[in-house]
């Protein structure tokens, strides 16, 4: 860890011309993931704007033109965030995905703006002594034929084949929520959807954010469709463990067909897989586990596995079909 | 880089100057003699190193001291009153929720922080009902005290004694 | 120490205290977290004020140190100085290659220590070793482990066991067996990762005094620790003190010294008199402080049509470490497990360029009773029998490699115990027959076993104190298992007293000298000793002794030279849930019934048996240290990517014992519990995953994508 200083910037404001001004400063948030790197020596930044203290602690709704969002200020906690009543009721695939998540601990700490932006787990990534082309552009990917047992099926590149680990960021694109970002140009708005990104020949890049952009705000729709939702997640223990793969989806039926569905998977891809293909192939179907599985295997006809990673595919087919004959299931009662 | 900071532990206020890379769990163990807290891992993977920071669970090898300047830290060592032992540790001498005890007092104040959550309603992985009461069983102890992992495997007087805590 | 020490035969005690559930008289400490672990003893005398040390590892798996170059690090504000194998200071003996810390510029794996970094803060001293500049000569290295290519035919294994057995003709008989089972059976590489890492606070006294080198060590075993590292420095061993108040867990780990102990010794020797305080990372751990090596175990089964065993075959293939040899000894229990006239064993090793393997939890027996519970599961099948009923037809009527009787072996009624409180007689005889919900559900069973240790070298002392109170005290250490409450106990009862009488010493080497707390031998080898002590005092001195009066002794009984031979028992019944979609495994109950001899104390019992339990579960469901044979190192090196039991993976988890008592064995009849509880789980996992689902996991761990095709 490199000496650092610390600043607490005052406003969202001051806090992006702090990093503007310094290429070699970072923001930080509940610090748990950029803490764990600066120890390991991944992030190695000379001054730290803390953010998690400014007042965008807040969750509200607001009118749009589209109807009601709800806004998750950057620093909301995700514990907070998990327990929020409109959360619960109008966004359960958001509660769901936050509880799923790291521990009651880390919850408490890790702020929505953090959680988003939190860096893989590929193990070579958080090992400064082994290759790894998203820590150092050119160095190599350790993980192409190393362990990959966490490592994407979906969308990767021959540059780098990891994950985002992120749970929360799943349920968000399922929810077509938006990020609001603070950059020296001023605010703007992007789908979070398009907030991460596939490695391409450019793994070091996570994300479409300048360094100096700073997430202010998420604004998820409140949409009949959205309290329709749910996240599953399938890990290698019961609780405090990072996905082997997972699903968001929200779900509407018309009768005995689908309507209308969202299906976005987490321990895919660089970024959170919407499965675009599977979804239109469902919709006026009947939902059962042979036509999910089709509809699956229309999004997997691009996979590309290992080893290491063949699992995911029948484990993506079969955590989709629970989940979306579990919503069903729950649609009709 | 030097800072002073304040921070209050297990009631009593103190003033320590710490490198801006100091973590709370070091600025506790190392620079003010604390350590009724653990460091089992020191990347947020273990618990052994929970306390209460403003009232919340909270892993202190993941926190910049500099950060938390003003802060009140309660560890294991302060949850009692006086000399007295807090009714979860007490219920974890009755149920033998621990073998070497160096997970333990994570594991306490985990299971208050957690008793608090779950008193204000907070809803879990296994909540089946997310709009529903919380109703603390098995399962759900279970897993809201799965951020303390205990490598003895005290498992079942943990359960055991957080259950017997959350009754009372 | 001036009393002379005495050999007493121990006598076998009337239990009072031992027996009852005495609350663990180190309790409170450890709820409130006042217990003082390791490298938390820095507010004491003689240790305040310590500089920080931070290891440095290589980053080649075999060649040489080039070059170290320390100005960088030396640069950073708050570094003192850089120690590698030029600077650091010469050991007397460099024997043990584990353990020659910087002593030449050889490199024998990845993450060897390589120079070591001293500071006056923990975050400078970690910046200092990011700093250092290794350069390395690097060589072509081996750090594949394949059965083919464990060829090494080791001289013993661990402790000391013949390398391979042969008894009868297995291949005759294998030939003319009705029914043959033949499987290969697997166990990754685990590391213990006891709660405390492993942590050293040494001070080194520039004076002539007795005591030259002071440690608070996070160890098993005191004594042990100064044994082994005063011969390195040209101490004597009484020039080391050691202790170790709280150790946060061991598993084995901790048993004897590893490189970090060493490290911290001679960093402090260069900084003398300041101490030193060197916690050894997380990470670190992965490849400093040992770890259970992958093993293949190849067996071949051979049974009449009524699955009596005829044959029993036993390769197993597994790896150690080029800079020092350690041979698990995974095919030892097969040697008594059950009656068959023809046995063969064997034991073969790859020699690799990598990390130092050496003891975690039921060495041999974990992973050696996994590959031989499994095959007798798949042997049940084969013969078309109930796999308690297979195995209660194998009951060997004496020990089948000496031909000595057992001194107890209960191995049946454990069985059948477990069988009934199971509800085992309702199970489908058919694989993959039982749904609820979304999930199937089976059982299986296994056996478990593990030998009674007495280790040698134990001593207790004892002084009679004012108002009928007695000071007790002998150099062990309580790593959790309730030892300092335990041997209160006993004392109390040898001496005829009651428990608050007893003022207990332990963990310090200025106390008597006693053996590591490991091989489930610590209650037994001090409990014994602990009453050889209570006896001799007695005769001494009477029931009445005048305050002051003292006796060291030690038990000079020898049950292990006797008529019998001595193992604890157990059977394992495990109920297994797998997710016909998703392919999660869950354990939503696993029992263990045990004769283990007399239980000293029913609250630390059955706590250090449902540990064991839960320790072989998370073997069973997650653990895997994943080595990347390219670079050398395990790569999954922290509790994030190397996973053990979470509280939500344990479910009902219960532990039972039969009523006896071992008084051959120990004068309390006790016959050691800390093992067993690991031995057999993981295979009753696996044979219930096969019950539930009809897919045969042969290897460990058992983990969702092994069920995948399961359904579809
Ligand atoms: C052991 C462990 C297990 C975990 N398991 C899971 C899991 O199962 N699922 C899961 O989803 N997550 C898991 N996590 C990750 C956890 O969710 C993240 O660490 C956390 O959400 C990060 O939030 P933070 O506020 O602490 O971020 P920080 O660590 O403060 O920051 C993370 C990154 O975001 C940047 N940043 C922070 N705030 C802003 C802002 N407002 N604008 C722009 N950039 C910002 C920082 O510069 C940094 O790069 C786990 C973590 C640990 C340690
Ligand atoms: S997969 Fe990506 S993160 Fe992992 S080693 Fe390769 S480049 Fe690095
Ligand atoms: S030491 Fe903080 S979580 Fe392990
Ligand atoms: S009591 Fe030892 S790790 Fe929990």
């Amino acid at each position: 860890m490199r000496e650092l200083t610390y600043v607490r910037a005052s406003s969202a404001q001051e806090a992006v011309e702090a990093v503007t001004a310094d290429a070699d400063a970072m923001f930080l948030g509940g610090g748990t993931n950029l803490v764990d790197h600066l120890k390991l020596g991944v992030a190695r930044p000379g001054r730290l704007v803390d953010v998690s203290r400014l007042p965008l602690d807040e969750v509200e709704t607001r009118e749009t033109p589209d109807g009601p969002v709800l806004r998750v200020g950057a620093a909301v906690r995700n514990a907070d965030l998990a327990a929020h009543p409109l959360v619960r009721s109008g966004l359960p695939a958001l509660s769901r995905a936050l509880l799923a998540g790291a521990s009651g601990q880390i919850r408490q700490q890790a702020s929505t703006a953090g959680n988003l932006l939190q860096r893989t787990r590929c193990v070579y990534f958080q090992d400064v002594t082994t290759p790894c082309n998203k820590r150092e552009p050119g160095s190599g990917c350790s993980a192409l034929e190393g362990y990959d047992r966490y490592n994407a099926v979906l969308g990767a590149s021959e540059h780098c084949v990891a994950v985002h680990p992120s749970d929360m960021a799943v349920a968000m694109v399922a929810l077509d929520a938006v990020v609001v970002v603070l950059g020296p140009e001023g605010e703007r708005r992007l789908p979070v959807a398009d907030l991460h990104r596939l490695p391409g020949d450019a793994p070091q890049r996570d994300t479409t954010l300048a360094r100096d952009e700073l997430v202010t705000a998420v604004e998820l729709p409140l949409t009949d469709l959205a309290a329709r939702s749910t996240y599953r997640k399938v890990r290698d223990r019961a609780s405090y463990a990072f996905a082997l793969v997972s699903v968001a989806a929200a779900l509407r039926m018309d009768g005995d067909t689908v309507a209308d569905v969202r299906i976005v998977w987490g321990g895919a891809a660089h970024k959170p897989w919407r499965a675009e293909l599977a979804e239109r192939a469902l919709v006026g179907q009947a939902l059962d586990e042979d036509t999910v599985a089709a509809a699956v295997d229309t999004e997997l006809a691009t996979a590309r596995t290992s080893e290491g990673t063949a699992y995911k595919l029948p484990m993506l087919r079969g955590t989709t079909a629970h989940t979306l004959t579990t919503l069903a299931t729950t649609e009709d009662a | 880089m030097d800072a002073t900071i304040r921070l209050t532990v297990d009631g009593t206020a103190h003033e320590v100057t710490v490198d801006t890379r100091t973590t709370v769990l070091d600025a506790l163990r190392e620079r003010l003699g604390v350590t009724t807290v653990k460091k089992g891992c020191d990347h947020g993977q273990c618990g052994s190193c929970t306390v209460l920071l403003d009232g919340r669970r909270h892993l202190t090898c993941l926190t910049l001291a500099v950060a938390q300047d003003g802060a009140e830290v309660v560890t294991a060592g302060g949850l009692g009153e006086g000399e007295g032992l807090h009714p979860v540790q007490q219920a974890f001498l009755d149920h033998d929720g621990y073998q070497c005890g160096y997970c333990t007092p994570g594991q306490v104040c985990s299971a208050v922080g957690m008793l608090d959550e779950a008193k204000q309603g907070h809803p879990s992985h296994v909540t089946e009902d997310l709009e529903g009461d919380t109703d603390l069983t098995d399962d759900e102890i279970r897993e809201r005290m799965s951020g303390n992992l205990c490598r003895c495997g005290a498992y079942a007087g943990i359960l055991a004694a957080v259950r017997e805590a959350a009754q009372a | 120490m001036s009393t002379e020490t005495v050999e007493q035969t121990p006598t076998p005690i009337t239990p009072r205290s031992v027996g009852t559930a005495l609350g663990r008289v180190d309790g409170p400490e450890k709820v409130t977290g006042a217990a003082r672990y390791g490298v938390e003893h820095h507010g004491e005398d003689g240790l305040a004020d310590p500089l920080y040390a931070w290891l440095v590892q290589s980053t080649v798996a075999k060649g040489a140190v080039d070059a170290v170059d320390p100005a960088a690090a030396l640069a950073h504000p708050g570094v003192v100085a850089v120690l590698d194998h030029t600077s650091a200071p010469r050991l007397e003996d460099t024997d043990d290659g584990e353990l020659a810390v910087l002593q030449d510029a050889r490199v024998h794996f990845r993450g060897q220590v390589v120079a070591l970094v001293l500071a006056e803060s923990v975050e400078a001293a970690r910046e200092g070793a990011a700093l250092v500049e290794v350069g390395y000569a690097a060589e072509d290295h081996d750090a594949r482990f394949s059965a083919d290519g464990a060829t090494y035919r080791p001289d013993s294994v661990n402790p000391a066991f013949d390398t391979d057995s042969d008894q009868g003709d297995v291949d005759a008989a294998l030939e003319a067996a009705a029914v043959v089972v033949e499987g290969e059976y697997s166990t990754p590489h685990e590391h213990n990762n006891p709660m405390e890492p492993h942590a050293t606070l040494a001070r080194w006294s520039d004076g002539d005094g007795d005591e030259v080198l002071r440690l608070v060590d996070s160890t098993q075993a005191v004594h042990g620790v100064a044994s082994t590292v005063a011969p390195l420095f040209g101490l004597e061993p009484g020039q080391v003190r050691v202790t170790a108040p709280y150790v946060g867990g061991g598993f084995g780990s901790k048993g004897m010294p590893h490189a970090s102990t060493v490290a911290a010794a001679l960093a402090a020797r260069a900084v003398a008199p300041r101490p030193v305080s060197l916690a050894v990372t997380r990470q670190q751990m992965f490849a400093l402080t040992g770890y259970r090596t992958a093993t293949v175990s190849r067996f071949r089964l051979g049974a009449d049509t009524d699955g009596r065993l005829t044959a029993v075959e036993h390769r197993a293939y597994e790896q150690t470490s080029a800079v020092k040899e350690f041979a698990e000894q995974t095919a030892v229990a097969t040697r008594m497990m059950y009656a068959a006239p023809n046995r063969r064993t064997s034991h073969r090793l790859a020699v690799l360029d990598v990390a130092v393997p050496s003891w975690m939890r039921a060495p041999g027996e974990m992973p050696g009773i996994f590959a031989h519970e499994v095959a007798m599961d798949e042997l049940a099948e084969a013969c078309g029998l109930d796999p308690v009923e297979l195995r209660l037809r194998n009951e060997p009527d004496v020990d089948p490699e000496s031909g000595k009787p057992f001194s107890i072996r209960r191995l049946p009624e454990c069985l059948e115990r477990g069988a009934e409180r199971f509800g085992w007689a309702e199970r489908s005889a058919q694989p993959r027959s039982t749904v609820d919900g979304d999930w199937w559900v089976g059982t299986g069973v296994a056996a478990a076993t593990y030998p009674g240790y007495r280790m040698p070298g134990n001593a207790a002392r004892v002084t009679a104190l004012e108002g009928g109170r007695y000071d007790v005290a002998i150099g062990c250490v309580d790593i959790g298992t309730g030892a300092r409450t335990v041997l209160t106990q006993i004392a109390a009862d040898a001496l005829a007293v009651e428990p608050a009488d007893v003022d207990l010493h332990i963990a310090d080497t200025s106390l008597p000298s006693a053996s590591v707390a490991g091989g489930s031998s610590g209650t037994s080898s001090w409990g014994a000793t602990v009453v050889a002590a209570a006896q001799a005092f007695a005769a001494a001195h009477g029931d009445a002794p005048e305050p002051g009066a003292e006796v060291v002794a030690s038990a000079d009984d020898d049950p292990l030279s006797g008529e019998h031979v001595f193992h604890s028992f157990g059977a394992v019944f495990a109920q297994v849930r797998v997710h016909r979609w998703t392919g999660e495994i869950r354990v939503p109950r696993l029992l263990g019934v045990y004769s283990v001899g007399r239980v000293v104390n029913p609250t630390t019992a059955r706590s250090q048996l449902l540990g064991g339990l839960v320790m072989g579960l998370s073997a069973a469901l997650h653990e895997e240290s994943v080595r990347d044979p390219r670079f050398g190192h395990v790569v999954t090196q922290d509790l994030a990517s190397y996973h053990v039991a979470s509280h939500a993976d344990v479910l009902d988890v219960d532990a039972e014992w039969l009523e006896e008592s071992d008084d051959e064995f120990t004068p309390m009849g006790s016959r050691g519990i800390g093992e067993i509880g690991i031995v057999g789980t993981a295979a009753a996992v696996a044979n219930a995953a096969y019950h539930a689902t009809g897919v045969r996991v042969r290897s460990l761990p058992v983990t969702a994508d092994r069920f995948l095709e399961v359904d579809r």
